[in-house]
């Protein structure tokens, strides 16, 4: 959204403002703390509406034993609440199914944020409130200001208390109204100290540190800004969706670089806030170096948490490959214009005397950004530890390779090089036997890694020193110069080992993004050769079984609901509640069921197929074993995979869809084509035949002897006109519905052209017509009365479209086995893109009134009469390219159809 | 004698029209298509031209326009195109009405007595009578029954409008671009609005109004003679 902009409204503010649109409104009464009367303003506001004549409804309210918010209450409908047993002890919560059954006009539900009991619908009371609002009825709720989710870690520092139930600040913004309660800090603590706030008596120590004056005038301005920066965005989205011309700023935009340490979390929220005050679009970003693979599965969790919360905050979540993660970092900034940077540093743990081969490892990421990030602010976040969150992701730790089998190959790697060693000793008295143990440390290093391959240099050190330096078996030196070369070769192996370590691990790597490459070419190939829908929709299923490692399945829409269409291993049904979870994932087109935020206790994992057109099914994904979320980089790989799916899905039923379109719109072009045709063609007889009947009965007594009988010859003209649109419109409906069978006779073709010409005669205008058949052809086999009528419309269309003066010429001639028949008129001819449509129904060269009247059923006729013999039609252009010739090519039946029919009286 | 020139593709419908149209008095001039229509239009004089729109060689619409760019010769529409569209777009091009076909001769020879009589008033602007009013439109008077009924400035303004052209269909889109001036072609309301206040003044009864007619869809029309019922 630049400066540029013209004064249009911009499409993202109409298109939010348009979402809007059927959906319920939200008010969120906001307090900064517990106890500023949030609740009690809600009710009244609440009554204030039922005065009006509304609807309302209670869903939950806390009144925490307050008699005046109680007193509220009174009179308001309440829900009861829903009844959830979950281990042993039995929950209240809101029963979402019966608000959403109720439909009243407004809802109130209290405390936004709260987390529901496992196996309620959503984890979170927030998520249930958007579903209401989806079903278009208005909520009022209450928030305090700590529950932000974005504020969350100020609020910690400021108050030392972690609060748990957080609230994404997606959910407060897409509030429609906010209502601030604002109650300064000693009205407060006086209220608190008549015993007015409710607390719980395990709660009372720690609430009673947490009601500090210091700590409240935080949360208020907290509170306060919060509702500000609310005022603000909504201004914003006003003068954006009304073109109100800014002074707008250059856009910013702000990029989070996740590290691998603890600082992930803070540094999303940080940057979250950074871009909410500046209104600045944000992503933030994760470089995967080969270490990514040997980092412990904690950080690499926690990496894919930070992602998965950058996205619910509304960033955009990137991973990048690469080795210089600064570069990497710098690169991905410059392209996508990134205005600051923020980082994050943890102190790293420094050693007496310097690591020898800290080299080896690089500086951290903050201080080469810092040094290397010209033009763009950097922001360094400073190390604290992340705590926990509410939901923290559960998943049992895949079984590593044991560590000691490493180890225990450097053991017998040495041994195996000690034996050698002594061996070449004895035989070949080589000079230094230290480079037998190095052969020995390579492997270790290449198979295990750095740790064992130290380790093995280790033991290498002290073997060589025993067994091979002067005093033999002893751990003591006494040549100088063997002690330089035990010392270096310690050195050599260590280096040795780190190099070789560095290269597996890179080859590790290469080899895992290899392997989702060839996955998802695999995937992409096999697809894209499937023909039809089932062999698509198998090798889906099939694949993303093997990449999730357990069972697959593919939902798509059937009768007004989902069903299971393939599955691997084949599987037709799937339990109520996973069924649940997949429809969902369908209405929402978000992933729902294990792992989800939505019906987590499902069995499955359910992601939408989304294409451009939206959602055309549901993938369903079951891991084996306790697994409940996937790695991320499988989980990446699904994600692609269900889009290429879904793609694939598409593309067949695309193909059946395009000619179910293609067949409706041929139909209805008919269907119009035979209105406008009806309308104009019974018309314009009607016209003259009204008009000339309407002029008799009106003027019958001024008109002359030969006016009223003009008048009426124009009426039996345009009767018999329409007779032969009604008999054509017969024909063709015969034709049609197979009805029409030539009975087929003998017959001489000149006998069927003189009854024509004798018909057409009769038509209105005289006609100059040039025979010209050979008198050797042979008699056909026809029907006479069907040919007779092609001649006839071939007759009619000529003298129609040719001018009067003009003769139409009749031509015949044996060609072959066939006898060709030709119909030549001198008028404007045909252009060549037509000639093969005016044989369809109802087509006409010039559509719409401005045409000769005509029923555009002629020639359609004829090609039905005419095939029906077994010949052809044609429309040609005429000789020297003027007018039109119709060809009509007839089947000659043999010389026994001759002489049968010459022997015939 | 008036003379009427018959533009229509259909030999048919061009015979009976002559017949009628000569037995009822007028002289008739024929064309069969559409250039030769507006070159007969505006070179033999005729008093009144009949159009049809479905015309072979160039739109209907298009030879109103060429008609209208050179005379003002009342223009009567023939048409088998029965949408509210083609109408409005006739009239606003400046045909004076509008005729769907198949007509009766009797419907046909009222609207052309009626496109002749406001060629001959346009010539001598002076006082319209209908049912029991009459506009005064040089001394900008109405009277009903005898009285003197006031009118507001757009009231009279509107109402002198339908009474210039007694008889013929005014479309939406003249009558507002008329009266309340170009910016506010589109308002329909307005009209709608002003028409039922003349009406409450004149009509014997508002409620089905007799005078001032509606043509749904096209416009409105002021019916001055009983034998256009």
């Amino acid at each position: 959204m630049g400066t540029k902009e013209d004064a249009r409204p911009s499409p993202d503010a109409l298109l939010e403002a348009a979402s809007r649109e059927g959906r319920g409104h939200l008010k969120v009464f906001l307090g900064a703390a517990p106890g500023v009367g949030k609740t009690y303003a809600m009710l009244e506001a609440a009554r204030e509406r039922r005065r009006d004549g509304s609807d309302v409804v209670a869903a939950v309210v806390e009144t925490h034993g307050r008699s005046e918010t109680a007193a509220l209450l009174q009179g308001l409908e309440t829900l009861p609440p829903r009844v959830l047993e979950h281990r042993g002890r039995t929950f209240e919560e809101m029963d979402l199914d019966a608000v959403l059954a109720r439909r009243p006009d407004l809802v109130l539900v209290d405390e936004l944020a709260h987390t529901n009991v496992p196996g309620s619908r959503h984890p979170k009371r927030w998520q249930d409130v958007e579903e209401i609002l989806a079903a278009g009825i208005d909520v009022y709720s209450t928030l305090n200001v700590q529950h932000l989710e974005s504020l969350n870690d100020v609020v910690e520092r400021i108050t030392g208390v972690r609060v748990r139930e957080t609230l994404p600040d997606d959910a407060l913004q897409r509030a429609d109204e906010i209502e601030l309660i604002d109650l300064p800090p000693q009205d407060l603590l006086r209220r608190l100290r008549e015993g007015k706030i409710y607390l719980p008596e395990q709660a009372r120590r720690a609430a009673e540190h947490f009601f500090s004056p210091g700590n409240l005038t935080a949360l208020r301005e907290l509170a306060l800004r919060s509702a500000a920066d609310r005022v603000d965005a909504q201004m914003l989205t006003y003068m954006r969706s009304h073109a109100i011309r800014g002074p707008w700023p250059a856009r910013e935009r702000i990029m989070a670089c996740l590290g691998d340490d603890r600082t992930a979390l803070r540094i999303v929220r940080t940057a979250r806030r950074a871009a909410e005050r500046r209104q600045a679009p944000w992503l933030a970003v994760y470089v995967e170096t080969h270490r990514h693979h040997t980092l412990p599965e904690a950080a690499k969790d926690r990496i894919a948490e930070a992602l998965r919360l950058a996205e619910q905050l509304g960033g955009e979540a990137t991973v990048v490959h690469g080795e210089d993660v600064a570069a990497e970092l710098l690169d991905l900034a410059r392209a996508r214009n990134v205005s600051q940077i923020v980082v994050g540093h943890v102190p790293k743990f420094r050693p007496l005397f310097p690591w020898p081969f800290s080299w080896l490892r690089g500086r951290s990421t903050a201080r080469a950004l810092l040094e290397r990030a010209a033009g763009i602010d950097v922001l360094v976040v400073t190390g604290e530890e992340d705590g926990q969150t509410a939901w923290p992701a559960r998943r049992p730790r895949p079984a590593a390779s044991p560590a000691w089998r490493g180890y225990a190959t450097a053991v017998a790697a040495c041994a195996v090089a000690t034996a050698i060693g002594h061996v070449l000793d004895r035989y070949l008295a080589l000079p230094d036997i230290s480079l037998v143990y190095l052969l020995a440390v390579l492997p270790v290093a290449v198979r295990h890694g750095l740790r064992p391959s130290i380790f093995a240099s280790l033991l290498g050190f002290l073997g060589l020193n025993f067994f091979f330096t002067e005093p033999l078996y002893t751990f003591a030196v006494s040549d100088s110069g063997n002690v330089l070369t035990i010392v270096f070769f310690l050195v050599v192996a260590v280096v040795t080992s780190n190099l070789a370590a560095r290269v597996r691990a890179q080859v590790e790597a290469t080899r895992s993004s290899a392997r989702r490459t060839a996955a998802l070419y695999d995937f992409s190939r096999k697809v894209a050769s499937a023909a039809t829908r089932d062999d698509v929709l198998w090798a889906i299923v099939h694949h993303v079984a093997a990449v999730a490692r357990g069972r697959s399945l593919v939902l798509l829409p059937r009768e007004g609901g989902l069903a299971v269409e393939a599955g691997y291993p084949p599987e037709d049904r799937i339990d109520d509640k996973s069924m649940a979870a997949a429809e969902w994932a369908w209405a929402h087109e978000e992933p729902a069921g294990r792992g989800s935020a939505t019906l987590p206790s499902s069995d499955w994992l359910f992601r939408p197929l989304r294409t451009g057109r939206g959602a055309i099914g549901v993938l369903g994904i079951r891991t084996e074993g306790t697994a409940a979320i996937l790695p991320p980089e499988e989980e990446r790989l699904l994600a692609a995979l269900a889009d290429q799916a879904a793609l694939a899905i598409e593309r067949t039923t695309l193909v059946s869809d395009v000619e179910r379109a293609r067949i409706a719109t041929e139909r209805e072009r008919l269907r119009a084509a035979l209105l406008s045709s009806l309308s104009h063609d019974l018309r314009t007889p009607l016209v003259s035949i009204l008009g000339a009947a309407s002029s008799l009965t009106t003027l019958g007594a001024t008109l002359d002897e030969d006016s009223r009988h003009e008048l009426a010859r124009t009426i039996q003209d345009e009767a018999e006109r329409l007779n032969r649109f009604v008999q054509n419109l017969l024909d063709m409906t015969r034709l049609g519905s197979g009805a029409l069978r030539p009975r087929t006779d003998w017959v001489d073709l000149r006998e069927v052209v003189g009854s024509a010409l004798e018909r057409a005669a009769k038509l209105p205008g005289p006609r100059r017509v040039r025979l010209d058949i050979d008198p050797a052809l042979p008699l056909l086999r026809l029907d006479p009365v069907l040919m007779e009528q092609v001649l006839f419309n071939l007759l009619d269309n000529a003298r129609k479209y040719a001018p009067p003066e003009t003769p139409v010429t009749v031509w015949a001639r044996l060609r072959g086995d066939n006898a060709v028949l030709e119909v030549c008129d001198q008028g404007p001819g045909i252009p060549p893109e037509a000639r093969e449509s005016v044989f369809d129904m109802f087509y006409r060269v010039n559509a719409g009134d401005s045409r000769t009247a005509g029923t555009g059923l002629g020639l359609a006729i004829c090609r039905g009469i005419v095939e029906a013999h077994g010949g052809s039609i044609s429309a040609q252009p005429g000789l020297h390219g003027t007018g039109t010739c119709i060809v009509v090519t007839l089947p000659v039946h043999g010389t026994d159809g001759t002489a049968e029919a010459t022997q015939a009286p | 004698m008036a003379k009427i020139l018959v533009v229509d593709d259909e030999p048919q419908i061009r015979k009976f029209l002559r017949i009628s149209l000569g037995a009822t008095g007028y002289e008739v001039l024929e064309a069969a298509d559409g250039r030769s229509g507006v070159a007969a239009a505006l070179s033999d004089g005729p008093d009144l031209v009949m159009l049809d729109l479905g015309l072979p060689d160039l739109d209907g619409q298009e030879a109103i326009t060429a008609i209208r760019a050179a005379s003002d010769v009342p223009i009567l529409v023939l048409s088998v195109r029965a949408e509210e569209t083609d109408k409005v777009e006739a009239l606003d091009r400046g045909a004076d009405d509008y005729v769907v076909k198949p007509f009766g001769i009797g419907e046909l020879l009222a609207r052309v007595r009626a496109c002749l009589r406001s060629r001959r008033r346009d010539a001598r602007p002076g006082q319209v009578r209908f049912g029991d009013v009459t506009v005064d439109l040089a001394r900008r008077i109405i009277t009903r029954g005898g009285a003197e009924i006031r009118l507001t400035r757009r009231e009279y303004e509107l109402l002198a409008l339908l009474a210039g052209r007694p008889g013929h269909v005014l479309t939406h889109g003249q009558i507002l671009r008329e009266v309340w001036g170009k910016a506010h072609e589109k308002d329909t309301a307005y009209l709608r609005v002003y028409v039922n206040q003349l009406r409450q003044k004149l009509e014997p009864d508002p409620g089905h109004p007799v005078l001032i007619v509606t043509e749904p869809g096209i416009g409105y029309r002021l019916r001055v003679s009983e034998e256009e019922a």
